[in-house]
């Protein structure tokens, strides 16, 4: 990278969680909401990109031959089960520690993922590219949202999809995400998460559509205490998730 | 043939194959487990070890009965149709209550039975035709059963759990699914702990024939000793379970055959007219057994393994059925999410998703064996005013029809309704 290049990563935030690194496939441990909400967004990114790319998603790998990269990997929660249902997976991560940890794991399991200690401004330098880009609860923990976005999506391939989930900046948000995740329940640790730091649809889907890309789906996530899990919802005020398609 | 499924493998692989379902238990749940599984996700391996040795299922005596919502998930499984000529369907349901020795039962509740959609609410199937019928389901679908192979304990790593059987070999397996029955040793070996009410009672269990046909009729009498229930099979034969105290029961099976058919007609009465015991008599301590976790990393219980049950109400193949139906949605659902199948936050689903239920069913059998093995003249009277006010209230009547018939749970598993997974 040369003097100048621009970075989105937030060397805090990236040490905060190497930190916890050793922690990623605990389903008890400091990870444990992502292992609940885990089910819903893989079923999401499974259904929508079968739809997309003509696949059958009760096939046994319904993603067989697509290319895909899941950015901000961690411990390999999302990237794991992506390999497993077909796709050729590129996991990258800004911390070298998660990356040990989301090898090891996957060497563990059987599974092979192409784990790379890299930022997405280096990927995108290079000219890789992508049909599916995976940006899960990536973005409220990068600096320079906008910046971040449309290096993202210029990888995205024509016909490609990019998926970005996070928390939306609302006082339910507020109150729900932050104060009760990590002071009432405490499913997270203290400071997991920034207010100022949240991002609105709004202000993903603008450097989106710059970057020529269109959104074709936008759904909201709830938890129901009740039942105890997590189901896609008509309201976006909490956690969200966002399609963004190149034209072919 | 046995050695054969497990040395290929072995040779085309430096290390172990590694199965992605390892069952320890071929009796009806294991196997099921395994079709319901290999059914809807044929590139799992799935492989069954059974305790037992060869052939020993043929063996089984008992009979058990089915209710609707197992029949459909038999038929998704393909194996009904061959169980259905060999069924007795249950048309009727006769609950009394008397002292051994009254002349005249009077009858209290009566279940003219028919599930939501105009079945018969149980059909009454020998364990030997529910055994062969998915023992030969399974084998159709490659899946391997060991026999003579006695799951002995297991470790659990991060990545794989490795059973170990009686005679030292070991096998791997991405998930261990235990059921092995009442008193697993697979679930001791987990240490998982269980609440145990034991009732110091005995079931005894036997066929009989009777001069005269049953006309579908299933009887439970509510006897001081315990229920004494009688429900047809094929022909003029009944199958038969017999609660006692456990010394007595012990007693009346090793009496001879003029005692034994005495004491039976006592409480069986004459309105089939004459008896004669046709089957061998065994006696079954009854308690509930229930399992204070039903997973553990890598690790499932499923059947009697998780809740041995007092067969009052007929519930224990039922419960474990709808353990089955539950797994293996699971799994399967996981799988194609590409999930790993054998961790805990997978698991976690099945066992909330049945831990509530089987408790419910736990306690309420509890409490009706409670209720009504006893003499006492106030509680009598009690639970005979109850069973005739649920005769004249057709809702709760409804209710306990669509309780036995397995119907009565909303979130209940696709199998279970009749839909593939």
């Amino acid at each position: 990278m040369t003097e100048a290049a621009r970075t989105t990563i937030d060397q805090s935030e990236v040490d905060r969680f190497s930190a916890l690194a050793a922690e990623w496939w605990n389903p008890h441990g400091k990870f444990k909401p992502l292992h609940k909400f885990n089910p819903v967004r893989l079923a999401y990114i499974r259904d929508k990109a079968s739809e997309a790319f003509g696949r059958d998603p009760h096939a046994q790998r319904p993603l067989e031959g697509l290319r895909l990269l899941d950015i901000g990997c961690g411990g390999g929660l999302l990237s794991e089960p992506m390999a497993r249902m077909g796709a050729s997976v590129v996991g990258a991560d800004a911390s070298e520690k998660n990356i040990r940890i989301a090898e090891t794991h996957a060497a563990g399991s059987g599974v092979s993922v192409d784990y790379r200690a890299v930022t997405a401004e280096a990927l995108a330098e290079a000219g890789e590219a992508f049909d599916i880009i995976l940006n899960m609860e990536v973005v409220e923990h990068v600096s320079d949202v906008p910046f971040f976005l449309s290096t993202c999506a210029s990888m995205v391939k024509p016909g490609g999809l990019m998926f970005v989930a996070t928390i939306n900046r609302t006082m339910k948000a507020a109150a729900l995400a932050i104060f009760a995740a990590e002071n009432v329940l405490r499913w997270l640790p203290r400071g997991t998460h920034q207010y100022d730091k949240l991002v609105r649809p709004e202000e993903l889907e603008a450097p989106l559509s710059a970057a020529g890309l269109a959104v074709t789906d936008r759904t909201g996530v709830f938890f129901n205490p009740f039942a105890n899990h997590w189901a896609l919802s008509a309201d976006m005020d909490v956690n969200y998730m966002i399609i963004a398609r190149r034209p072919a | 043939m046995k050695d054969a499924t497990l040395t290929p493998d072995a040779a085309q692989f430096a290390a172990k194959p590694v199965d992605d379902v390892l069952i320890a238990g071929g009796g009806y749940v294991g196997l099921s487990l395994a079709v319901a599984v290999k059914a809807a996700a044929p590139h799992l391996s799935v492989r069954v070890v059974d305790g037992a040795p060869e052939g020993a299922w043929k063996r089984d005596g008992r009979a058990s009965a089915l209710a609707a919502a197992a029949t459909r998930m038999l038929d998704v499984l393909g194996v009904w149709r061959e169980i259905l000529p060999e069924a007795e369907p249950i048309k009727r349901m006769v609950i009394t209550d008397s002292k051994t020795g009254d002349p005249v039962r009077p009858v209290f509740l009566t279940f003219e039975g028919d599930g939501a959609d105009g079945s018969p609410f149980a059909h009454m199937v020998q364990n030997v035709t529910l055994v062969g019928a998915l023992r030969a389901r399974a084998e159709a679908l490659g899946i391997a059963i060991i026999p003579s192979a006695v799951a002995e304990s297991f470790c659990t790593g991060p990545h794989q759990v490795e059973l170990a059987l009686a005679d030292g070999s070991l096998l791997p397996a991405r998930l261990l699914v235990a059921c092995d029955g009442v008193r697993s040793r697979l679930r001791q070996s987990a240490g998982i702990n269980t609440v145990v009410f034991d009732y110091g009672q005995s079931g005894i269990v036997t066929t009989v024939e009777h001069e005269r046909p049953h006309e579908g009729t299933a009887h439970e009498h509510f006897l001081p000793a315990g229920p004494f229930a009688t429900l047809p099979l094929r022909g003029n034969r009944s199958s038969l379970v017999w609660t006692e105290r456990t010394e007595d029961a012990n007693r009346l099976i090793e009496s001879d055959d003029l005692i034994f058919e005495d004491q039976l007609e006592r409480r069986f009465g004459r309105r089939l007219g004459a008896l004669k015991v046709v089957g061998p008599r065994r006696a079954f301590p009854l308690g509930l057994t229930l399992a204070r976790a039903f997973v553990a990393p890598r690790f499932a219980l499923a059947g009697d393994a998780a809740h041995g049950i007092h067969p009052i109400s007929g519930q224990g193949l039922n419960l474990g059925f709808k353990d089955v139906a539950a797994l293996a949605e699971t799994i399967v659902e996981a799988d194609r999410l590409g999930l790993d199948i054998g961790s805990l936050s997978v698991l976690e689903r099945y066992q909330t998703w049945r831990r509530f239920d089987t408790f419910r069913m736990g306690v309420t059998t509890d409490v009706l064996n409670r209720l009504f093995s006893n003499d006492m003249t106030p509680v009598r009277a009690l639970r005979d005013f109850g069973l005739g006010l649920v005769d004249r209230m057709p809702k709760l009547k409804n209710f306990f029809i669509s309780q036995a018939a397995g119907e009565a749970d909303s979130t209940a598993p696709r199998l279970l309704g009749g839909r593939p997974i």
